[in-house]
């Protein structure tokens, strides 16, 4: 189709021409930053922790005034916890992936370094921990039964010649030794030696403070439940509601005088870490589609005041022989080139906005991708929108030249 | 004349049903998400203690070891027990409070209630009078409570409800961890939000319960909750220790701002004199801000409503230009009319001010509805799982705001559409008819 005479159509409708191309390139260029952080949520809240996630309950309990032996009163909980029907496995361990506050500690090469090679989430726990989460041990092995070592006892006896056994992340593995493997070598916390038994493929941090996510390690360490351990179970996924009614019942049974304070299947522990990112995601969808639908409603307006103004050129055109098909054509072939237009212009200000959010936020920079997929939502959007008013104009009958207005 | 362009913008209206109502939901959403993202921005943002916040100082010191130091950084965002209670002792400022967060488990007695657990916050005498903490019942502890290491609370309203039904509870003894203390005051409803005081434990939606002697929590072996940050080998392997090398602790100190300077350089000499006593290993490298420097340095608000503001706002951009089109489209529509009417004798300005009457009127009804939608939003807001949920609430600054917002977005809309239909020439309009 001959474009020029659209061209100089819209050379003497300016301001409105000069309208619908901004609203287009700000949409655009709005949508295309607001999907790219939808997907950077979405892309968070995916993120795998490593851990069985879909089996595991978790029972967090604390003591009314001081408990006079914390330890005997884990391990009697223990073994009740494993003893309820449907438990595979049960542990305490001090920290979980996704929860408020971590707990780390720095790791180095050598023991006189002035600063760490690394800080990584130290996650401690008790026998069968490994198992119980359904960690995936990739490279040397789960701890022994005679490795495990009550956590208080340690730091009292505070740090020793004698080595500690650890297992990595194969992220800190990374870390600590980028050439080669860190498997079998021996590395600091402080002045106490660490033997490096075993490497898990993912194991995420707590929080992701400092940016880390995913350089973590394990000791086999115990905590009581009075030094803030944390009960965890695994059991079929169908069967977590009844294990864990079982579980605070059984921790009851052994102390009365002790108060539940969190109770929840890992599921929902993880879903609630995640609440404000999932608000946020909701928000930016909602405020995108209806970015659009003004978008689309401005298109509409301003093509019907075109269609109506020259209803009389239209009525003319078709007296001359245009057919109904050619009119159609004109108006979205219209609307194309300035929805063009629009997203060239949007496509430069989406990338300035993601150079400012990158600035200001720290975000990433967004892939190309997201210009393509933005420049073709606003083409659909814009013929969507202007078919109804170009279908009027198609029905402009000829017969309109005819009369005198 | 008002009214006449009043009366001919309503006939306009009446003419153009739909066009009027797209413009009117246009302006109402864009107003809408706006105000809703600038009420949240504003409530995270305030100032939580107005009358003094230029008079509070957090205070910092950099009692790390020499490894890894670098001239000028940071120094660490709490502070040592140690060097807490000096400079209490020492008191150089107005006035000066030590502390930090907690928890302890409440044991009613012989009621019908389980024991069950609060926050608490430990801290010294100044706390009350510095941050104008307002009292139900009784008052803060003194100094020499402080001293003696005291067995003495006050407790907040909520708490106060729960056990004594609201009733006077000073003199009273309640019992927490196993331990027994005197109540001497009851706190009216008290929240600053945020809770500048201490950011570590979280600075929305906290209620702390109780509030001890922070001597008094030591004593007793109470623990705190927040962050801890320990560096080097610990003496004697307690982290709550006096000589632990750990910081969790908040200082805050209460001064006039032109002596902050003074203050300042005796935060620089305390830190000499414990470097050449050995305990710090860096030269002096102190931080003392004031409430809203200090929230500012936190980032207090959070990221997400930052974005959300700019997001609001760029949404306001793309109705208003909707808006602006809109408008042009329905002046220049009634080209022919305007024409007679120029050529009846009205002048360009009466053109301009008839348009931009209607242009108004579109935009003041948008604005109403765009309030509406605002407190909509806002309350979807509320149902948001955030902490600062609860905050989200229309005040007055930010309805007034809102109206100035939709005059100023109305006028803006209406200027360009204005502008152009009043440069119709009677001459071309009245031959083409």
């Amino acid at each position: 189709m001959d474009i020029r005479p659209i061209l100089s159509t819209l050379r003497r409708h300016k301001t409105a021409a000069a309208l619908i191309v901004l609203e287009v390139a700000l949409t655009c260029a709005i949508v295309c930053n607001a999907l790219f952080l939808v997907s950077q949520r979405v892309e968070k809240i995916s993120m795998p922790s490593g851990l069985a996630e879909n089996e595991l309950v978790m029972v967090r309990v604390s003591g009314i005034g001081k408990q006079t032996n914390g330890m005997a009163r884990t391990r009697e909980d223990l073994a009740s916890l494993r003893a309820i029907p449907g438990v595979t496995g049960a542990t305490i361990i001090n920290q979980v992936p996704f929860r408020s506050g971590s707990s780390s500690s720095s790791i180095q090469r050598q023991q006189d370094q002035e600063r760490p090679t690394t800080e990584a989430s130290m996650y401690t726990m008790s026998e069968d921990g490994i198992r119980t989460m359904g960690i995936n041990v990739i490279a040397g092995r789960d701890f022994l039964p005679d490795e495990y070592m009550d956590y208080a006892v340690v730091s009292k006896a505070g740090s020793t010649d004698k080595a500690l056994p650890v297992i990595f992340s194969q992220a800190t593995a990374a870390k600590m030794e980028p050439d080669g493997s860190a498997l079998g070598k021996t590395y600091y916390m402080g002045k106490q030696p660490l033997h490096v038994v075993g490497i898990v493929d993912t194991l995420t941090t707590p929080t992701g403070w400092d940016d880390n996510w995913n350089e973590s390690m394990l000791m086999p360490l115990r905590r009581g439940f009075d030094e803030g351990g944390t009960y965890m179970l695994r059991t079929a996924p169908e069967r977590r509601d009844e294990v864990l009614k079982a579980a605070v019942a059984a921790l009851e049974r052994n102390d009365a005088n002790r108060l539940m304070r969190d109770k929840k299947t890992y599921e929902d522990q993880r879903n609630d870490y995640f609440k404000n990112d999932r608000a946020m995601v909701g928000l930016l969808v909602t405020v995108s589609i209806a970015l659009l639908v003004v978008t689309a409603l401005g298109i509409i307006g301003l093509a019907s005041f075109w269609v109506q103004q020259r209803s009389k050129q239209i009525g003319i055109r078709r007296a001359l022989g245009a057919t109904r098909g050619q009119i159609l054509r004109y108006f979205q072939t219209e609307n194309f080139l300035l929805a063009t237009l629009g997203i060239v212009l949007g496509m430069l200000a989406a990338y300035a906005i993601n150079l400012a959010l990158m600035n200001m936020y720290e975000l990433p920079r967004m892939p190309l991708l997201y210009l393509p997929l933005g420049a073709v939502l606003l083409w659909v959007l814009g013929q969507v929108a202007v078919f109804g008013p170009a279908r009027r104009a198609a029905a402009v009958p000829p017969a309109v030249a005819t009369r005198g207005a | 004349m008002f009214a006449y362009y009043a009366r001919l913008a309503a006939r306009s209206f009446r003419r153009n049903k739909v066009l009027t109502a797209l413009m009117v939901v246009a302006i109402a959403l864009g107003i809408g998400a706006s105000m809703t993202t600038l009420t949240v921005f504003h409530v995270l943002s305030g100032d939580p203690i107005p009358d003094k916040s230029d008079r509070l100082f957090y205070v910092q010191l950099d009692p790390a070891g020499r490894g890894g130091y670098v001239p000028g950084e940071e120094p660490n965002s709490q502070m040592t027990r140690f060097d807490g209670e000096a400079l209490l002792r020492e008191a150089k400022a107005e006035r000066q409070a030590l502390m930090s967060g907690g928890g302890g488990t409440i044991e009613p007695d012989g009621s019908t209630l389980q024991p069950f657990s609060i926050d608490t916050r430990w801290t010294s005498a100044d706390f009350f009078p510095m941050f104008n903490v307002p009292m139900q019942y009784g008052r803060g502890w003194t100094r020499q409570d402080d001293d003696g290491r005291a067995r003495v609370v006050v407790i907040s309203k909520a708490l106060n409800d729960k056990l004594y039904q609201g009733g006077n509870s000073v003199g009273k003894d309640i019992r927490m961890d196993g331990q027994s203390f005197r109540i001497v005051g009851v706190m009216k409803e008290w929240n600053p939000e945020p809770q500048f005081f201490d950011l570590t434990t979280g600075s929305y939606g906290k209620d702390e319960d109780l509030l001890m002697p922070m001597s008094t929590s030591m004593d007793l072996k109470l623990g705190s909750s927040g962050n801890m940050n320990c560096f080097g080998e610990n003496p004697d392997r307690d982290s709550y220790s006096v000589n632990a090398p750990c910081t969790w602790l908040q200082y805050w100190a209460e001064m006039d701002p032109g002596k902050a300077d003074d203050y300042r350089r005796y935060l620089e000499n305390y830190s000499s004199q414990q470097r050449e006593a050995g305990r710090f290993e860096r030269p002096p490298n102190v931080r003392l801000r004031n409430v809203m420097e200090w929230l500012d340095f936190n980032g207090a608000v959070p990221s997400d409503v930052r974005l959300q503001l700019w997001l609001a706002l760029g949404f306001l951009g793309v109705c208003l230009v909707n808006t602006v089109g809109l408008l042009l489209a329905k002046f220049l529509r009634r080209s022919g009319e305007i024409g007679v009417r120029r050529a009846l004798g009205a002048s360009r300005g009466q053109i301009f001010l008839q348009c931009l009457v209607e242009a108004g009127a579109v935009g003041v009804v948008g604005g109403v509805l765009g309030i509406g939608v605002a407190l909509l939003g806002l309350f979807a807001v509320r149902q948001q799982p955030v902490d600062y949920a609860k905050l989200a609430h229309l005040d007055g600054s930010m309805l007034l705001l809102a109206i100035g917002l939709t005059l100023f977005a109305s006028l803006a809309a209406g200027f360009l559409p204005a502008w152009r239909a009043m440069q119709v020439t009677p001459a071309i309009q009245l031959k083409s008819q």
